[in-house]
C-alpha cells in the first residue's frame, strides 16, 4: 500500500505543478483564482495521502482546515463590495 | 480485497485530478477551465477519500475523510459559481 | 514512503514554493501578487505538514492560506489598480536615481551576506550530532505541564509569558485597527447559492474551531488555529452580506477582545497572589487553566482578525453603512428574498 501512496503523492504533485503553470500564465484574475483553487484541493489531497504514509494522523485535521480556508479565500476574491453601482 | 479495491480507487482519484489540471491547462478560455476544474478535481477527491477510507484505523478517521469530501464539493461548486458569475459581470460592464 | 520517492517530493516542492514566491515578488500587477501569495501559503501549509509539523501546518493553513489572501484582497479594494512600470524604467524617471541604485545594491550585499550566514549555519548543524536538549527536557516535564501535546505545553506553560506578550501585541493591532475609524461598506446580500453555503459553513467552522481548540490539549491544535478558523466563520458571513455578522454590542466586544490578556494576567497575578511564580500553575490545576486561557484567546484572536477584516470599527447596531440607491435595490432582493430580506432589514 505505501508505494502505491509514494507514487499517488508523485501523481497529485505532476498534478500541482501543471496547476502552477496556470497560475503563472493567467492571463486573467480569475484564471489564477481558478488554478489556487486546483492547488487547494490537491494539496487536500497530498496531505490525505502523506498521514497515513508519514505515520502523522493529524494531517488529516491539516486537510480539513486547508479544503474550508481555501473556499473562504475564493470567495473574498469574488465579493463585490456595496458601494459598486452595477448589477 | 479491499487492498486491491482501495488501490484502483485511488489510482482512478489521482488520474481525474491529473485530468482536470490538463484540461485546466489545454481549454481555450476561463468557463471551459471552470467545468474542467470543479468536475474533475472534486471527482479526483471523491474516488481518492473513497479508497482511504476503506484503510482507516478507526471509524472517526473514516467520517472525518467524508466530511472533507462533502465540505469540498459544497465549497468548490459555489466558489466555482461565484468566479464564473464574477467573470461575466466584468465582461458585460462597459 | 522510500527515500527516492521523498526527495523527488521535496524537490518538487520546493521549486515550487521558491518559483510561486519569487514571481509573487516580481509581479508587476498588485491583485496577481496577493493571488500568488495565497498559492505560496496552501505550499507552505503542505510543506509544514511533510515536515511532520502539523500544528504549524494547522496556523499556515488556517491564517496564511485563507485568511491573509481575504485580508489583502479587502485591502487591494480600496487602492486604485496600479500596474507598476519596471524597476529600471521607475529608477530612471526619478532624479535621485543614483541614490537609488547605490541603496539596491547595498540591501542585495547584506541580503546575500544574511544568506551566507544562514547557508553556513545550517550545514554546522547538520555536520553535528543531534541537538535534542530542549526536546528532552520537555519530554521530561510534559507529566505536570497538564496538556500532553508538546507544543501546547510549551507555548501555554513552559514559555507562557511569551505567549502573553503575543497576545498583547495582538491587542495593540486592535486598537490600531479601531482608531481607522468606521470600517469599510461591507458586501452586497449575496445570492441564493452562496447565501445557502454561508448558512452551513459558518457554523461547520464555528465547530471545527471548538474542535481545534478542545484537541490542541493532546493533539495538534490550540487557540491560534482555532482563533484564525472561527475568524474564518465571521468573514464568511460578512461577504454574504451580512453587516454585524451577530457580533455582540461595543462594549462586550472590546470585553471579549481584552479577554485573552486580560485573563492570561489575572491568571499570572492570582497565582503571584498565592505564593507561586508568575504563571506558574500547579501541576493539579494546570490542564483546566490551560483550557480557560487558551478559551479566551481564541476568541480575542478571532475578533482581532475580523475587525481586521472588516477594516476599523463595526457598523452601529441595526444601520447599515449604505447608500440611498443601494437600499433601493436591496428593497428589491428583498421582494424577491423575503425571508433573507427580513434578516437584512433587522440589522443582522
Amino acid at each position: 500500500m505505501s508505494e502505491l501512496y509514494s507514487l499517488a503523492v508523485l501523481g497529485l504533485m505532476s498534478s500541482l505543478f501543471l496547476g502552477l503553470l496556470r497560475v503563472l500564465r493567467g492571463p486573467g484574475a480569475a484564471d489564477r483564482m481558478l488554478a489556487v483553487q486546483l492547488i487547494g484541493t490537491t494539496g487536500v489531497g497530498m496531505l490525505l495521502l502523506l498521514g497515513p504514509l508519514l505515520g502523522q494522523r493529524a494531517l488529516i485535521d491539516v486537510a480539513l482546515i486547508l479544503a474550508l480556508l481555501a473556499a473562504v479565500a475564493a470567495i473574498a476574491f469574488t465579493g463585490e463590495p456595496r458601494e459598486s453601482r452595477d448589477d | 480485497m479491499i487492498d486491491v479495491v482501495s488501490s484502483l480507487l485511488i489510482v482512478a482519484g489521482v488520474g481525474f485530478y491529473l485530468a482536470g489540471s490538463i484540461g485546466l491547462l489545454r481549454l481555450p478560455e476561463l468557463y471551459a477551465r471552470l467545468h474542467a476544474l470543479t468536475k474533475a478535481d472534486n471527482l479526483g477527491l471523491g474516488l481518492l477519500t473513497a479508497g482511504l477510507m476503506l484503510q482507516s484505523p478507526d471509524l472517526l478517521y473514516a467520517l472525518k475523510l467524508l466530511l472533507i469530501w462533502l465540505a469540498v464539493l459544497a465549497a468548490s461548486a459555489t466558489s466555482a459559481h461565484l468566479i464564473a458569475r464574477h467573470a461575466r459581470r466584468r465582461e458585460t460592464r462597459p | 514512503m522510500n527515500p527516492v520517492s521523498l526527495q523527488l517530493f521535496d524537490v518538487l516542492l520546493l521549486l515550487s514554493i521558491v518559483g510561486l514566491a519569487w514571481a509573487s515578488l516580481a509581479s508587476p500587477d498588485d491583485r496577481r501578487s496577493v493571488i500568488l501569495f495565497m498559492a505560496l501559503g496552501l505550499l507552505l501549509a503542505l510543506a509544514w505538514g511533510r515536515l511532520l509539523a502539523p500544528d504549524v501546518a494547522l496556523a499556515e493553513a488556517a491564517i496564511g492560506a485563507g485568511l491573509s489572501g481575504a485580508l489583502l484582497l479587502a485591502a487591494l479594494r480600496e487602492q486604485p489598480r496600479r500596474e507598476a512600470p519596471g524597476a529600471t524604467e521607475a529608477v530612471a524617471k526619478r532624479g535621485s536615481s543614483r541614490l537609488q541604485a547605490m541603496t539596491q545594491w547595498v540591501v542585495t550585499l547584506l541580503c546575500a551576506g544574511l544568506a551566507g550566514i544562514l547557508g553556513w549555519v545550517l550545514v554546522h548543524i547538520f555536520a553535528g550530532p543531534p541537538l535534542d536538549r530542549l526536546t528532552q527536557s520537555v519530554s521530561a516535564n510534559l507529566g505536570v505541564s497538564g496538556v500532553s501535546n508538546p507544543v501546547t505545553a510549551v507555548l501555554l506553560n513552559f514559555r507562557g509569558y511569551d505567549t502573553l506578550l503575543e497576545l498583547a501585541v495582538l491587542l495593540t493591532a486592535v486598537l490600531g485597527i479601531l482608531a481607522l475609524g468606521p470600517g469599510r461598506a461591507g458586501y452586497q446580500p449575496a445570492g441564493p447559492i452562496f447565501d445557502a453555503l454561508a448558512r452551513s459553513l459558518a457554523p461547520l467552522l464555528i465547530l471545527v474551531s471548538a474542535y481545534l481548540l478542545w484537541v490542541g490539549a493532546h493533539a495538534p491544535g490550540g487557540a491560534f488555529q482555532a482563533g484564525a478558523t472561527l475568524a474564518a466563520a465571521g468573514v464568511v458571513l460578512r461577504l454574504a452580506g451580512r453587516q454585524r455578522i451577530g457580533l455582540p454590542p461595543e462594549g462586550a466586544l472590546r470585553l471579549v477582545m481584552t479577554a485573552g490578556v486580560g485573563l492570561f494576567l489575572a491568571v499570572g497575578l492570582s497565582l503571584l497572589l498565592m505564593g507561586r511564580p508568575f504563571l506558574g500553575y500547579p501541576p493539579a490545576w494546570a490542564g483546566a487553566l490551560i483550557l480557560v486561557i487558551e478559551s479566551a484567546a481564541m476568541l480575542s484572536i478571532a475578533a482581532t482578525l475580523v475587525l481586521a477584516f472588516i477594516g476599523g470599527r463595526l457598523p452601529a447596531h441595526g444601520i447599515p453603512a449604505a447608500e440611498p440607491a443601494t437600499r433601493r435595490r436591496e428593497a428589491i432582493t428583498t421582494a424577491a428574498a423575503p425571508e433573507r430580506g427580513g434578516e437584512e432589514q433587522s440589522g443582522c
